[in-house]
């Protein structure tokens, strides 16, 4: 019992955190239904997948970089592909825009193994590969998204058998995340590929002389690290109807997630469910300023002090963690 | 090192010239800075005279002195991507308070961003440990966000560029540009701080072996917070600088400048993992990034295709750098 609190301690206060604050919300406005959650889904979509991206990585003992250039990336390539195309040519360009998401993020991956370069350096050269090639994609904002995509995250979900006012609380962002992150998750971690990547994370070496094949585990890391990253840029261009080249700051609200959600960041350790309660925390904060009518521009700034601010609280605990006399 | 010694085979030519380049990056650095210009000079005859002289040093001395930034955070093993908000802010407003104020207040108000992303940056990297290009990712979107709000509060005064930065950024004194009266001390300054100083022994020694530096009482905080400061403050003269040479403020100024600023640090043979290099090999890489800039102006290639070349002179340079420093 005490095993498992402690290992769910984390989560379970930082869902405490989150009801808190859902709590604070209705307060503030008394009318917050289940519309405004939904929006709330919508706009948590894109953050949720960047920190999928980036928990994947961080768990295997890395850092990616290069996020919020991929799906910046995914965006425009998926806008331009549909833009003026038929309604069926989506079909095609969703499975593809994630499959150059998994081969780009392989070649990060590919990158870090054979140049030996720390993956910081190897990811933020290709953070500007990736922002360059989006650049050469579409100059600017536009494109647009196929229609039935585009429904595919507004509303809710019917689910039979649920009565009506429950199933306004489920909209389709909402179980949509779910679906795509647990249909990759949960195989991947109960999988000797699962484990590997935990292992990997927590000690290199002696995953290596246990036998885990280290590289083709950081590679298949990486890669599916830009799989999440690339159904975060679908993700935003199918919630927007549009492609922006350049990205927005998912990078930095990957890893203030990523460490908010209980994943250490120098790897081994925390699961997916940690971060991604810690997104909803974090886009609810800005939800009650926002309600709390406080200038945009301020709202921008309070949320990057707050995101610097678990940055720099997860950086302590990791100083402090450390046993005495281990070397960083 | 003792390799070479005790087997006095001949190496062969392809070691020789890793040697070659190893000891002496500054000559190979000039080679390849010479080889551009002749390239470019095929390529447009008469193109490279005085006046073309003259203008490539005026672009060439603003990114020099931000990558003196990176080059001095990079000594330690860190990075300053903060400096291109940091550039645009004191830029902006300088433009903006010189209507009203006196210049030396407006300066000082200009300068007051600079001093405090900087001492914000020293201290979540040197206590806090946070990684430097996580916490100055997250200072420059905060600071990008107080700029937004400032913005709407001068937007009536208009802005105005003072005579002096004027003079500065696009002057010519017989034939040498302005902005060498402002380089030429700023450059000897950081050779002289790096090569002659305590400090500049302590930013080497740090980014050599932090946990030997530590043992042997180096204040690893005060001495990362200083270099913050010191490297927030040159950028903040530089965006000085840069608004005299682009005449436009605007909240996205000097944020091209980032990515070359870095990609120069590394071609001038600074290790990204610090403790290696030195200032003049960043002036060198300055001026070939100016002219390779220009080069691929005149080729047309579009600014995505500049971003993916520089990612690729970054992560080749520095897998280079690691191949020769392995092979020692």
């Amino acid at each position: 019992m005490t095993r498992f609190l402690r290992r769910q301690g984390w989560v379970a206060g930082l869902s405490a955190l989150l009801i808190f604050l859902s709590v604070i919300t209705k307060l503030i406005q008394p009318g917050y239904g289940s519309g405004d959650f939904g929006s709330l889904a919508r706009a948590v979509l894109p953050y949720a997948f960047a920190v999928a991206a980036q928990t994947v990585v961080v768990i295997a003992g890395g850092i990616d970089l290069s996020v919020a250039a991929m799906m910046a990336l995914a965006s425009v390539t998926a806008a331009s592909m549909m833009n003026g195309a038929s309604e069926e040519y989506a079909l095609f360009v969703v499975p593809f825009v994630l499959a150059m998401g998994l081969v780009l993020g392989a070649l990060n991956g590919v990158l870090i193994v054979v140049t030996r370069v720390p993956d910081i350096v190897v990811t933020l050269a290709t953070l500007f590969v990736l922002q360059g090639a989006a650049l050469l994609v579409l100059d600017a904002p536009g494109g647009a998204a196929a229609e039935w995509l585009k429904a595919s995250v507004v509303g809710t979900m019917p689910i039979p058998g649920l009565p009506d006012w429950a199933a306004a609380w489920v909209p389709k962002a909402l179980a949509l995340l779910v679906v795509c992150l647990f249909l990759i998750w949960i195989p991947l971690r109960s999988s000797r590929l699962g484990l590997s990547i935990y292992a990997i994370g927590s000690n290199e070496l002696a995953a290596f002389r246990s036998g885990v094949p280290v590289a083709r585990t950081r590679i298949v890391a990486y890669a599916l690290s830009g799989l999440f990253a690339a159904l975060g840029g679908l993700s935003l261009t199918i919630s927007t109807g549009i492609g922006a080249p350049i990205p927005g700051p998912y990078l930095l609200a990957s890893v203030a997630a990523v460490v908010l959600g209980g994943v250490a960041l120098g790897g081994g350790k925390g699961g997916l469910l940690g971060p991604i309660i810690a997104v909803f925390v974090l886009r609810l904060v800005r939800t009650d300023l926002t309600l709390l009518a406080i200038d945009p521009n301020v709202t921008a700034i309070i949320e990057g002090a707050i995101m610097v601010a678990v940055v720099m609280f997860g950086a302590f605990v990791t100083i402090r963690g450390r046993p005495a006399g281990a070397t960083p | 090192m003792t390799s070479s010694a005790t087997m006095p085979q001949p190496a062969s030519f392809g070691r020789r010239l890793k040697r070659f380049m190893a000891d002496r990056p500054l000559i190979a650095l000039i080679i390849l800075l010479v080889i551009l210009v002749v390239i470019l000079q095929i390529l447009r005859p008469g193109i490279v005279n005085e006046r073309w002289i003259a203008n490539t040093a005026k672009f060439a001395i603003p990114l020099a002195i931000l990558a003196g930034c990176q080059t001095m955070t990079m000594l330690t093993g860190g990075i300053d991507l903060s400096v291109g908000t940091v550039a645009t802010m004191s830029a902006f407003i300088m433009a903006t308070q010189i209507v009203n104020q006196d210049p030396t207040v407006a300066f000082l108000l200009a300068m007051l961003p600079a001093v405090l992303i900087g001492l914000v940056n020293g201290i979540g990297v040197g206590v806090f440990r946070v990684h430097p290009l996580i916490m100055t990712l997250g200072t420059s979107l905060i600071g990008t966000g107080f700029l937004q709000v400032y913005q709407r509060t001068v937007i009536a005064s208009g802005a105005r560029i003072p005579d002096f930065l004027n003079w500065l950024g696009t002057g010519v004194t017989y034939g040498f540009p302005n902005a060498l009266f402002l380089f030429v001390p700023v450059a000897v300054l950081i050779v002289f701080t790096l090569n002659r100083t305590g400090f500049g022994r302590l930013l080497y020694a740090v980014g050599d072996n932090e946990r030997a530096a530590r043992l042997s009482g180096v204040r690893y905080w005060q001495v990362i917070t200083a270099l913050y400061v010191v490297s927030s403050l040159l950028a903040g003269i530089t965006g000085l600088l840069y608004i005299g040479l682009i005449k436009a403020p605007s909240l996205s100024l000097a944020e091209p400048l980032v990515l070359p600023s870095v990609a120069a640090a590394v071609i001038g043979g600074t290790s990204i993992f610090g403790g290696r290099g030195g200032y003049t090999g960043t002036i060198v890489g300055a001026l070939i990034l100016t002219v390779l800039t220009t080069l691929l102006t005149i080729l047309h290639m579009p600014e995505g295709g500049r971003r993916i070349l520089f990612g690729f002179i970054v992560l080749f340079v520095t897998a280079a750098y690691l191949r020769i420093i392995q092979d020692r």
